[in-house]
């Protein structure tokens, strides 16, 4: 085991907590909401629980194995889920892997990995502050991305299942797909009133629905 | 725009995920200290600049944020292969100057390039078809 020092990101007590985008909606309110249809359904996954892993493949696959029940997904841009759908594994380079799971779980996940992985050579950091998952759903979600990113999201480039780091307007973002209506975007804290407010305004032309 | 193909992500990818890096496979000279001052500046500040066939070094910045190496024609912009770091390019000036001697063509269909053919093409042929 080694001597890294743990610490639980959230503190005791239940405090108030508001997602990245708190901010944005009480700033930017959908325009027009509530009046036509919604070809565009956004919502936010906050305060989900982020891990970045790095280190060998191999040994990493058999710590997650071992914790969560699921296999590192090898293949490059891969991304798997477990039976329940709620916990994430996705390839974004030959060594680094995100890990995304319900919010709270995450210091206690950390600990169990650093427990098996043991004195591997590897590194967990916790990036569950830093970032935000928004969910894309909606019969026209893929118009909303082709104006956004240059990356082909048609389906027979982008299956279910595959996620890939690109350029989304301005900001970088990890893109995926969990399924066939969904697609998530990984955006940074800092950059989620940004991607907020371009997709509002990309999915202006189609309606949008914004779930909170 | 370039559409290259990232060795380590698998598939290719717009130019604007990428940079360039300069000039590939430098060695930092084995023995710092007995080197002399000659040797050292070349290692820091001089790099080829050829006409022809280049060897680059670039960085998917935007994706796997991992280097690797590119082998470009400077004239044509033509990017023949691009390779994981660590390993030697299997084109080289000197082979393409081989080739051309020998009247080697390796054109087909308009993707010149080795290891650029999009992942679509098998696609493209179908429906053109």
């Amino acid at each position: 085991m080694s001597n890294v020092r743990e610490f639980n990101t959230v503190p005791e007590g239940n405090p108030q907590v508001e997602s990245p985008l708190a901010w944005s909606y009480r700033q930017h309110p959908v325009p027009g909401a509530g009046s036509q249809r919604a070809g565009v359904t956004l919502r936010e996954k906050a305060l989900l629980g982020h891990l970045v892993l790095r280190g060998g493949a191999i040994v990493l696959d058999e710590a997650v194995r071992q914790v969560l029940d699921m296999n590192l997904p090898a293949k490059p841009n891969a991304l798997v889920f477990d039976d329940s759908g709620e916990r994430s594994i996705q390839w974004l380079s030959p060594d680094e892997w995100l890990l995304i799971v319900p919010g709270g779980e995450e210091c206690t996940l950390e600990h169990a990995l650093r427990e098996a992985l043991g004195d591997a050579h590897f590194s967990i950091v916790n990036a569950s502050g830093g970032q935000t998952v928004l969910s894309l759903s909606g019969e026209n979600a893929r118009e909303v991305l082709m104006k956004s990113i240059s990356y082909d999201v048609h389906p027979s480039a982008f299956p279910v299942g595959k996620g890939v780091t690109t350029v989304f307007a301005k900001a970088s973002v990890v893109l995926r797909r969990p399924s066939e209506a969904e697609w998530e975007l990984v955006v940074r804290r800092s950059f989620a009133d940004y991607c907020y407010r371009w997709l509002l305004d990309a999915s202006s032309e189609y309606g949008v629905d914004l779930q909170q | 725009m370039f559409h290259i193909f990232c060795p380590y992500c698998q598939e290719h990818r717009e130019e604007e995920e990428f940079h360039a890096r300069g000039q590939a496979h430098l060695m930092r000279p084995a023995d710092p200290d007995n080197t002399s001052d000659e040797e050292w500046g070349d290692y820091l500040f001089f790099r080829n600049n050829p006409r022809g066939i280049h060897h680059e070094m670039w960085v998917h910045s935007v994706g796997c944020r991992k280097f690797f190496n590119i082998t470009r024609n400077t004239v044509t912009y033509d990017i023949l292969e691009t390779y994981p770091m660590g390993e030697q390019p299997t084109i080289t000036a000197d082979s393409e100057k081989l080739r051309k001697e020998q009247g080697v063509q390796t054109a087909d269909g308009g993707w010149q390039t080795v290891g650029a053919q999009p992942e679509s093409k098998a696609l493209n042929e179908e429906t053109s078809s």
